[in-house]
């Protein structure tokens, strides 16, 4: 076992056992590890790594290390700087799973229920990846390619994530059974740049991947009065149209398709109306 | 795969873990080779809460915790909460508000509540009760339909403030 101290110390490891187990908060490795349903004959533990740990701000992109956790993802300055991401940490498991589980697990594993996925991808978010063999960027779109699918090599691991700082409103919306330990049935992030004049709608758990809801995006963005701050109810009902059209849901244990694209709807409409109130009937 | 012999430091005490295999949890170390029965196993996959333990004080789930990579913590359990004998403030108010019934649940709860009570600002008022029912989403109590564990809480938080002042 390797307990990295550096990320240097963490990528030469990994090239030295291309097959070892990369753990960091556990919370979603530990589960098969339990049941006996992971193998593994080196396991190299990263949450001990600095340059992972926390995150920084260069200008106006956001540094976001992999090692992040969600209950950091809720302290300090972060909620004011990157709302729907605290938001959706704050929906994350129990307040034991949001001490261990970080970032780059929630993207390693790319779930599609992932809770950050959304918001990363409404954020045109940015992996940075990481091996002895140098750095590479990847769109967070070009880096989860399918379910629990994504484009990390053997021997790489996700160093961090880059995000802008937006001035607008955010919002994270998720539908499950309670609201604590909850795998999300659908989930919604819409962040909005006012400089911009644009809307971004990012979905969870209605695709197989975090997908953004383009035409939904660009009918807002001529719909709101942004002088104002406002949106007609007719635009707030044809974006929630918008925006189901976007998902293409499956069938599964926690729930249909038909409720998930008639949820994201009603999600779609919640977000929009708490980032613009104005025009509310 | 041996996890070779390593030391963990559990409730102020360093803890030789002579011949473990890599892929044991903290919590099943805790259990069968430490004696520490305190923190107990239902789940095994972060649900139930019955294994919550602090690790360098942060409340975790020990079954998913790699007992090897926690070798340079600081691990508190159940038992670490009342190293003489006599009951710690959470556990007392337990007692006091009859918020234990079979008990299972109960270390783990008391472990959760214990973090809280520690995070709490010190301005001597009330934890809310949104703060509460949060702090202890992540365990499940199937037998008190937690009333009187939230009853507990609130004697264990006044108790806590009368020991600070
Ligand atoms: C009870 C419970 C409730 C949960 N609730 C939710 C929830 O509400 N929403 C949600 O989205 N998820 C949830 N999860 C899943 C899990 O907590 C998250 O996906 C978490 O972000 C995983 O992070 P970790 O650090 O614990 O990953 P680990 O378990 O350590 O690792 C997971 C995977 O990611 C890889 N990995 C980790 N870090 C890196 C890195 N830096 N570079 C490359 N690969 C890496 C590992 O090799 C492994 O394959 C839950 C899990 C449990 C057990």
């Amino acid at each position: 076992m390797t307990i990295a101290r550096t990320l240097d110390d963490a990528c030469v490891a990994l090239a030295e056992h291309p097959d070892a187990l990369l753990l960091a908060g556990g919370t979603d490795l530990m589960v098969g590890v339990n049941r006996g349903q992971v193998g593994f004959d080196h396991v190299v533990v990263i949450d001990r790594v600095d340059e992972l740990r926390g995150w920084r701000r260069e200008g106006d992109e956001l540094v976001l290390g992999a090692g992040l956790t969600y209950a950091e993802m809720g302290r300090g300055e972060l909620p004011v700087l990157l709302p729907a991401l605290a938001q959706a940490a704050r929906t994350v498991g129990s307040p034991q799973i949001r001490n261990a589980g970080t970032l780059g697990g929630n993207l390693a594993t790319s779930s599609p229920a992932g809770d950050t996925l959304p918001v990363l991808v409404a954020l045109d978010a940015t992996v940075v990846l990481r091996s002895s063999h140098g750095t590479r960027k990847l769109a967070l779109d070009r880096f989860v390619t399918g379910v629990k699918q994504n484009a990390l090599e053997p021997e790489e691991l996700i160093e961090a994530v880059r995000v802008p700082v937006l001035d607008g409103p955010q919002e994270f919306l998720k539908v499950g059974t309670r609201n604590a330990m909850v795998i999300s049935v659908a989930s919604l992030a819409l962040v909005v740049d006012r400089a911009g004049r644009s809307v971004r709608v990012g979905l969870g758990s209605v695709a197989p991947v975090p997908v953004r809801a383009v035409e939904a995006e660009a009918f807002v963005d001529g719909a709101i009065d942004w002088d104002t701050g406002s949106a007609p109810e007719a635009a707030v009902d044809r974006f929630a149209g918008l925006v189901a059209e976007a998902a293409r849901p499956i069938d599964d244990q926690r729930g249909t398709a038909t409720y998930r694209s008639h949820a994201i709807g009603v999600l779609a409409r919640r977000a929009l109306r708490r980032a613009f109130p104005g025009g509310a009937p | 795969m041996s996890a070779g012999p390593y030391v963990l430091r559990v409730n102020g005490n360093d803890h030789e873990v002579p011949d473990a295999h890599l892929g044991e949890s903290l919590l099943w170390v805790l259990r069968e080779r430490l004696g520490l029965p305190g923190s107990k196993n239902a789940c095994e996959e972060g649900e139930c809460g019955s294994c919550s333990v602090q690790v360098d004080g942060e409340l975790v789930c020990s079954c998913l915790v790699l007992a090897a990579a926690g070798v340079g913590r600081e691990v508190t359990t159940i038992e670490g909460l009342a190293p003489d004998g006599e009951l710690a403030d959470v556990q007392r108010a337990f007692v006091e508000a009859g918020a234990v019934q079979c008990g299972f649940c109960t270390p783990g709860l008391i472990m959760a509540v214990d973090t809280l009570l520690d995070d709490l600002p010190d301005d001597g008022s009330d934890p809310d009760d949104l703060i509460v029912r949060e702090a202890i989403s992540g365990n499940l109590c199937r037998c008190t339909g937690y009333g009187r564990i939230l009853e507990a809480v609130s004697i264990a938080a006044d108790l806590r403030r009368e020991n600070r002042t």
